[in-house]
């Protein structure tokens, strides 16, 4: 059941202000730019989370100073 | 064929007529029929027609009109509450923020009204309550606008004419609607101005040509629009003809009509052309040689390299170096940017920075690299289409000038003579970090 379940992990670029706890929890899925800023690995605004890091993308939502990460599941 | 259908010709003088009062208006349109409304229970009729027409949004993203505004009436629908605070609105953009494009604003010194029968129409056909006219700040236009609002008393709808501040990235659908709503025209990322628009009303922003169109459509019906023109995307359309040819200005041809005519019916090039900016400064550079025999229609285009967008195309003068005029845009555009988001906010300024350096011929292969890296970095990024149109101008401008680069890294630089071609407007701002009064 739980195998067909799809995390997602959206950003929202005019809240960030490039903290960058995200790329601390989630290395294998978000660089930093040249300015500190988030870059989806795979590109966009909107990357999957594959099972393994539902934890960390938790964690990663909540460590966001200014709640510009959102998770979002669909079956 | 007549395909001066936006803008009657004078025979006389072979120029656009001038029908800003209602009388001369009605006198060469004749009247609009009331607009089947969704207040009638006839939501649909006048989207029918529009889908019949293959009706495109004129403002750049060539988007079919009557998605969108089927968009906006399901949207309504969905609604639970029917407070007049959750009907749709109209917002009619005549913003011109391509400061390359003339069209908007011949429109409006011309047939007002025309845009204005839009309006109606579309405001009848989406149930929307409250419309409103967007010019920038400082249009000339606007006591003309505002006595042809005035002289159409039997208006179901008041129409209101809003003046954003003439930045750049006002114009962006979302930013009219922030605009509208909170006094602020700054992009907004994630609501979708048809669901979530002005102050959260189902928003429908067309540009004020889109409107035009709609207010023929409403009269001669969807078959006779999609009479001449591109098979995709047909009617006429009007096109800003700049840069190094005889006559330029804004002209009205059906869609798919060859570049070589466009060119012809401007007075054609007045000398060497290497490259056309395509859609302005969202837009594409495309080499002169695969430009020349395409036809202006969005897909055509497209396969040639460029895009259409607000219709827009520059003949850019060989003698003049493409490089400066790269660079002179691109420091425009980051100064334009709303600063909301990191990637625009810093990469822009950094990637102008070191076009201004190559154009000077001043930059290594290293600097070179540096230009792409960030632009591939800034693009996709964003909470609006600002960098990524940017990024493709400025791209495609370095493909296309590809043997200009490699002279000016040499140290070289083979432009004739010294001058600026493309138009840069002057903005008078104060710094900001973030969005801010600048928007205001």
């Amino acid at each position: 059941m739980s195998k067909h379940v799809r995390r997602q992990l959206h950003l929202d670029p005019t809240l960030c202000d490039a903290h960058g706890f995200c790329a601390e929890l989630l290395p294998d899925l978000i660089d930093l730019d040249e300015w500190g800023y988030p870059v989806f690995i795979a590109g966009g605004l909107v990357t999957d989370i594959p099972e393994g890091s539902a934890g960390e993308a938790k964690r990663a939502v909540a460590a966001c100073p200014v709640g510009a990460l959102r998770l979002t599941k669909h079956a | 064929m007549l395909t001066h259908r936006l803008l009657p010709i004078d025979p006389q003088t072979g120029r656009a007529r001038d029908l800003r009062s209602l009388a001369a208006h009605a006198a060469a349109f004749g009247p609009l029929p009331t607009p089947p409304s969704a207040a009638d229970g006839h939501p649909g009729a006048l989207i029918e027609a529009i889908a019949e027409a293959r009706l495109c949004g004129r403002g750049g993203g060539w988007f079919p009109t009557a998605r969108k505004m089927q968009a906006v009436v399901d949207s309504a629908a969905g609604r639970r509450q029917r407070s007049p605070g959750s009907r749709p609105v109209v917002i009619a953009n005549a913003m011109e923020g391509e400061p390359a494009s003339g069209k908007d604003a011949v429109l409006l010194a011309h047939v007002p009204h025309l845009i204005l029968d839009g309006i109606q129409a579309a405001a009848a056909t989406v149930g929307a309550t409250d419309a409103y006219l967007a010019v920038h700040r400082g249009t000339p236009s606007i006591d003309d606008l505002d006595r042809a609002i005035a002289e159409r008393r039997s208006d179901p709808v008041r129409v209101e004419l809003i003046t954003p501040p003439a930045r750049y990235v006002a114009s962006e659908e979302s930013a009219l609607a922030h605009w509208a709503g909170d006094g602020s025209a700054t992009p907004v990322y994630g609501d979708r101005p048809f669901e979530r628009g002005m102050n959260g009303r189902p928003t429908l922003v067309q540009n004020v040509e889109t409107l035009a169109h709609l207010g023929l459509i409403a009269r001669h019906g969807g078959a006779w629009f999609a009479e001449v023109g591109d098979a995709q995307a047909p009617g006429t359309t009007l096109v800003t003809v700049g840069g190094r040819v005889r006559q330029p200005g804004v002209i009205e041809v059906p869609t798919g009509t060859p570049v070589s005519e466009l060119l012809a019916r401007c007075g054609d090039v007045d000398g060497p052309v290497e490259g056309f900016l395509t859609g302005g400064y969202g837009g594409a550079w495309v080499a002169s040689e695969a430009l020349w025999s395409a036809e202006w229609a969005p897909a055509q285009v497209r396969e040639a390299g460029g895009v259409i967008g607000a219709g827009i195309l520059w003949a850019l003068d060989a003698g003049i170096c493409p490089l400066h005029e790269i660079a002179r845009v691109a420091t425009y555009m980051a100064g334009e940017s709303a600063g909301q988001c990191g990637p625009c906010r810093f990469g822009l300024p950094s990637v102008a920075d070191d076009l201004t350096d190559l154009a000077r011929a001043t930059s290594t292969r290293e600097d070179l690299a540096r230009i792409n890296a960030r632009l591939a970095l800034v693009v996709n990024r964003g909470g609006c289409k600002h960098p990524d149109g940017t990024a493709r101008f400025i791209g495609t401008g370095l493909t296309v000038f590809s043997e200009e680069v490699a002279e000016h890294l040499r140290g070289g630089c083979s432009a004739s003579r010294t001058g600026n071609s493309l138009p840069i407007p002057q903005v008078r701002k104060s710094p900001v970090k973030r969005a801010g009064k600048d928007f205001r």
